[in-house]
């Protein structure tokens, strides 16, 4: 987290600071948390260029995914039962489309061409009669590649089916203009932008007059989509990061974009290495690589405690299977197995970059010498 | 300035924000990753879940970590055969009552039991519950409002002979009284840090092995695929601590707390027309509730407020509303007199000295 987020987080928590209970209005402690809240919600408003009552708080981007399509699903029915996602989205989208079906849900999975892209037409496609709802990513964590999200949102509002854009991965790092799509629900992450962990939200347009149907009951903060205490300092927190996140938005494309390069030149020197997703149209900091007879899990093993390198998304993470990513988009065998996600920040520099790309290419090299003993 | 509204939220223990920080700007890594930072990350985590554990004399894999305890107390109530019948008590929090209330109107069957004027659930409240045999029942240990603590452990041990679940919102209880999850004899129970004097947005349910429980989030597989979602490291660590603070110090916080208390019942009782409710019962040593013939609560807060006394009608989340206390109407209360409610609870920075300048700005104000 950035020093300028933990240190307005940190001023919301003792005695001397703003710690009370932002729902306690009967009180001068209380109504000042209340207008923390508040003002960290028209931050984040401002900066998406939305209506600040139409951002709710939450506690990740995985509840605000969770929310989105159960709220839609069980609000909307009576209008059809069938919901399209695709087969690269992030679990929490995954397993909330899951137990739809289980509950009488028809879900399309959609699959991303071998570069990891979606066309528009295959999305219109596989639209019914009974479709209320797309879920998509902007960007999608393993690959990072960008998804054309306004041109789906235009093309999905004709039809008047619901669309939402799981924007953990890309909120922050590219602008995102809420007042020029057409996107219904977007949901946010406080920790993937220097905020934060523990905190999100959900922006839903037209809040009222769309009526989501809450995971949680009770208490009526976030005008009853979203009962229970607001947790001050991480909202707080989250505002200041991505307030500090737009302001650097350009700088920090560009930094990565330069360690980009440097990186994969210096992996390009290896033979056998791969490149997943397509590389003109990704966010510069992540890069998703396979090297030919080496495993993903070996390497990661043997540069443990050098560089945080994952193979997939952290959350799968804890068991040792291949992503799910790069098999909806068809890639198998040795570049399956063997596939490793890099991704860098605002803080990563040319000599750390540099002297990972160094280790990497040692590490492939004994790792390949030593397949071949 | 005086904060007497520590059932709503308590400030954060000094000793609580210095294990947090670390976990704010230097233990950054995700506790799901297999890299290095990540394990420290879920070392710590680990550690705080031994002692929330610990704090209730459970093993470490009963407890999940979740957003507060209005979502604890959600996932409490989705547990078990969800089709099954459900028992509350009339005076439980809204994080109770609107879900199950909502269950309810999904066609799941709901009895809402009644409180005595001690805002005590009943011996016969207990046997209709078990002829009408729920799935779960479930019972806050102490009331955020009054502070009447129930004798849960009596209730759990005669449903749970019936196959009964029973679950215990311990929200308000927790560091203010001894919670222990196996003598109470509950198969699920709810906590909140931030009123421990730890951080808001984090919670746990504490559950007893073989209780299904059926997961409201979905998607990452975190805390035993039961609520996914990137764990809230630094908020867990602070939970952590607070639990263990609120363990090491129990007898001594409750001992101040309760000397407080007489302190402030004592002033009060001198005011002509003041009730403390259900002040005969069983009570949590920080939590006085009363009320004052004739008198409007909403102008007596705002005179207070104004004079930079924090205290609150009741519960924060039902803030706003005009409408009497449900808790208090559920005791029998007069709705006059329910309307002129100001609940104080006491906190660890209190001083004798506070209460005594609470009473004296009492007095000339009404």
């Amino acid at each position: 987290m950035g020093p300028e987020a933990a240190e307005a987080l940190a001023s919301c928590l003792t005695l001397t600071g703003n710690f009370a209970n932002p729902a306690s209005l009967q009180h001068d402690f209380g109504e000042r948390a209340n207008d923390i809240v508040e003002k960290s919600r028209i931050e984040i408003a401002t900066f998406l260029n939305c209506k600040a009552n139409d951002l709710i708080f939450t506690s990740g981007a995985t509840e605000s995914n969770n929310l989105a399509l159960m709220g839609v699903a069980l609000t909307y029915r009576n209008k059809g039962n069938h919901i399209i996602t695709s087969a690269s989205e992030h679990k929490a989208v995954l397993d909330t489309c899951k137990h739809l079906e289980s509950i009488g849900f028809q879900v399309t999975y959609l699959r991303p061409d071998i570069n990891g892209r979606f066309d528009l037409e295959c999305i219109l496609t596989a639209l019914t009669n009974e479709t209320i709802l797309v879920s998509l990513m902007h960007v999608n964590n393993e690959i990072g590649v960008i998804h054309d999200i306004d041109r789906i949102a235009q093309a999905l509002k004709q039809k008047n089916i619901f669309f939402h854009v799981d924007a953990a991965q890309s909120a922050g790092k590219i602008p995102i203009n809420l007042a020029k799509s057409s996107i219904d629900l977007l949901s946010i992450s406080g920790h993937k932008m220097y905020g934060p962990k523990g905190v999100g939200c959900l922006y839903v347009r037209n809040r009222k007059r769309m009526n989501l149907t809450p995971l949680f009951h009770g208490g009526g903060q976030e005008h009853g989509l979203r009962p229970g205490t607001l947790p001050t300092h991480q909202i707080v927190g989250m505002a200041t990061a991505f307030r500090l996140a737009n302001a650097s938005i350009d700088s920090d494309f560009q930094h990565a974009k330069a360690l980009q390069q440097a990186l994969t030149g210096q992996l390009n020197t290896l033979e056998g290495v791969y490149f997943n997703g397509d590389q003109k149209n990704k966010l510069p900091n992540i890069i998703n690589v396979s090297f030919e007879h080496v495993s993903s899990d070996s390497l990661i093993i043997a540069l443990r405690g050098e560089i945080a390198i994952a193979s997939g998304s952290a959350c799968n993470s804890g068991a040792v299977e291949a992503s799910h990513v790069l098999r909806s988009m068809g890639i198998e065998g040795d570049r399956l197995y063997g596939a490793v996600r890099i991704s860098f920040g605002r803080y990563t520099t040319d000599t750390e970059i540099q002297r990972a790309g160094q280790r990497i290419c040692e590490e492939v090299t004994r790792l390949r010498a030593l397949a071949l003993e | 300035m005086i904060y007497l509204d520590h059932n709503a939220t308590t400030p954060i223990d000094e000793r609580v924000l210095d294990a947090m920080l670390p976990f704010l700007t230097t233990f950054y890594g995700n506790p799901s990753s297999l890299y290095r930072p990540g394990r420290v990350v879920r070392s710590a985590l680990e550690t705080a879940r031994g002692q929330v554990a610990s704090l209730v004399g459970v093993q470490p894999a009963q407890v999940i970590f979740t957003s507060g305890g209005t979502e604890a107390n959600n996932l409490a109530l989705a547990a078990g055969n969800p089709d099954a019948g459900l028992a509350i008590s009339a005076i439980e929090h809204p994080s109770i009552a609107e879900p199950a209330q909502r269950m309810n109107s999904q066609g799941r069957e709901l009895a809402i039991v009644a409180v005595d004027a001690d805002g005590l659930i009943t011996q016969e409240a207990i046997d209709a519950i078990i002829r009408r045999k729920p799935g779960l029942a479930s019972f806050m240990l102490a009331n955020n409002e009054t502070g009447v603590i129930q004798d849960v452990a009596a209730y759990a041990r005669q449903l749970r002979a019936h196959r009964i679940f029973v679950h215990t919102d311990a929200v308000q209880a927790l560091g203010k009284i001894p919670v222990d999850f196996n003598q109470l004899g509950v198969h699920l129970m709810s906590l909140s840090s931030h009123k421990i004097y730890g951080p808001k947005g984090c919670g746990a349910l504490v559950f007893e092995k073989g209780v299904e429980i059926n997961p409201l989030l979905l998607g990452g597989g975190q805390e035993q695929d039961l609520r996914a979602g990137t764990e809230n490291v630094a908020a867990i660590v602070g939970f952590g601590k607070a639990a263990e603070l609120a363990g090491v110090e129990l007898a001594e916080r409750g001992r101040r707390l309760l000397a407080l208390r007489e302190q402030l019942e004592e002033g009060l009782t001198t005011i002509p027309g003041l009730t403390i409710f259900a002040r005969q019962a069983q009570r949590l040593p920080n939590t006085v509730q009363f009320g004052i013939d004739g008198l409007d609560g909403e102008m007596l807060l705002m005179k207070l407020d104004q004079k930079n006394v924090a205290v609150s009608s009741g519960s924060a989340c039902a803030s706003g509303a005009r409408e009497p206390s449900a808790v208090l109407t559920a005791m029998g209360v007069e709705p006059e007199l329910a309307r002129s409610a100001i609940r104080v609870s006491l906190g660890q920075a209190n001083t004798a000295a506070d209460i005594g300048k609470f009473i004296e700005l009492l007095k000339s104000l009404l």
